[in-house]
């Protein structure tokens, strides 16, 4: 049986049906059309499907969409304000944090729910932030200067 | 890695959740975080037809202080949450050290407590510590409450001894005496792995640093957590300065039954369970010395 479900995503309210097993990011990808939010393992390993469930980063693959219902989710299309790029964007773009760029969306959200929580993580903070994300390019080594980066932008 | 269909239940009650569990039987699985379902679904190790989701209830996630100085913690409570804790943090220092252990960020934030013990993961982080600190787990079924201890809990690999329609609503840690100390070790090749082994100990001393009580507790090197009783034996009631724990340790590797797999040896795990076992004493040693926590 589908379920009715109301989610809030980048700010706009969604109501959809959904069968009980779609994973929420098949919801956000195949169902509302945001493809910013990538499917890397599907295993909830690799962490390039990282969102933000109601304030707090999750792997949308090991979600369904349904348990989702009446909350509230921000994916990488959501962080740019009026044409802006957020600072993380911008600080990863500067510091060439990504090469073929596939974690690049669920990197940021994680680094975005660490400095939600942590304003000035110290870099192990940043590394442990960061684990549950892999790349497989960078070495991570411009990713922590990225992230150290954005944190001194949104502190200044 | 799709799912199998399945209907799904959103209980709002402990007593709603436990009559579809008696009603759907063998067919029906309860799910709280999902953090361990989810990807066993995906994989088709994992199929049911029905699927009792609880994580709406919400009265069963909390971290309490109880009169006469335990805690208890709600089944629901997310690792997220622990991790946090203060007061875990500051009464419970082994049980903080497992719970920064478990997978990563995005998985303790959804990851439950209740549904990590449930799932009965044999290199699992917490059910050797729930040994190690003698936790109880309330549990609630058609017939009512009942009460079983850390140590009784686990069956086998993945096998709890819960009944098909019972929850875990609660898990209860008891008052720390003054002078207890504890740790978690764990080996894991990368960080957010499982245990390639793990040891939880919790030792307290009395006024003349004789080992007044002690428990050593083996993980992943067997179907269930493993208490190194023989080793906790030498350790009881002795001066820590007349045994060494060089030799408590060789005794609590010798009950590990580990097996080889593509992460480590039997061997290699036996090496390590003396090792880890070493190390946890030592810090648990050392934090029973200090300001009586665990």
């Amino acid at each position: 049986m589908k379920h009715k479900i109301k989610v809030k995503v980048n700010g706009t309210v969604y109501e959809t049906e959904v069968e009980p097993r779609l994973l929420l990011v098949h919801f956000i990808r195949d169902v509302l059309g945001l493809k910013g939010t990538h499917i890397g393992c599907l295993g909830s390993k690799c962490g390039a499907c990282t969102v933000i469930y109601n304030g707090l980063s999750v792997k949308s693959c090991t979600m369904f969409a349904v348990q989702a219902d009446g909350g509230e989710i921000l994916t990488i299309e959501g962080l740019a304000r009026n044409g802006q790029f957020h600072p993380l964007q911008e600080a990863f773009r500067e510091n060439h944090a990504l090469q073929c760029g596939y974690c690049t969306p669920g990197m940021i959200m994680s680094s975005y729910a660490l400095l939600k929580r942590n304003s000035k993580p110290t870099e192990e903070e940043i590394r442990k932030g960061i684990s549950g994300n892999l790349c497989r390019c960078t070495g991570y080594m411009n990713i922590v200067k990225a992230i150290q980066n954005a944190v001194e932008r949104l502190n200044t | 890695m799709i799912p199998n269909n399945f209907e799904y239940f959103i209980p709002d009650s402990i007593d709603e959740a436990i009559a579809l569990l008696t009603e759907y039987g063998e067919d029906a699985k309860l799910m709280a975080g999902g953090q361990s379902l989810i990807p066993l679904m995906k994989l088709g190790l994992s199929f049911f037809g029905n699927i009792i989701s609880i994580d709406r209830i919400p009265s069963l996630s909390y971290i309490r202080e109880i009169k006469g100085g335990g805690v208890a913690l709600g089944g629901l409570t997310t690792h997220s949450m622990i991790e946090n804790s203060d007061l875990i943090k500051s009464k419970y220092p082994l049980l903080a050290e497992a719970v920064c252990a478990i997978a990563d960020v995005q998985v303790r934030n959804r990851g439950t407590i209740g549904g990590n013990l449930c799932h009965a993961e044999p290199a699992a982080d917490y059910p050797p510590v729930m040994v190690a600190l003698d936790a109880k787990f309330k549990v609630i079924g058609p017939k009512g409450e009942r009460t079983i201890k850390a140590g009784d809990f686990i069956a086998d690999i993945f096998t709890t001894n819960l009944e098909y329609n019972e929850i875990l609503t609660e898990i209860i840690l008891p008052p720390v005496p003054a002078k207890t100390g504890g740790s978690y070790q764990k080996l894991s090749r990368r960080s957010g792995d499982f245990a390639i082994v793990s040891v939880a100990s919790v030792i307290t001393l009395d006024e003349k640093n004789n080992c007044e009580n002690v428990n050593i507790t083996l993980g992943a090197v067997g179907p269930t957590p493993i208490k190194a009783e023989l080793a906790e034996r030498m350790l009881l009631g002795k001066n820590l300065n007349e045994i060494t724990l060089e030799a408590v340790s060789e005794k609590a590797s010798e009950i590990a039954e580990p097996t080889s797999d593509i992460h480590a040896s039997e061997e290699y795990r036996k090496d390590m369970i003396k090792i880890f076992t070493k190390r946890c004493l030592e810090e648990a040693v050392k934090r029973a010395r200090g300001d009586g926590i665990t």
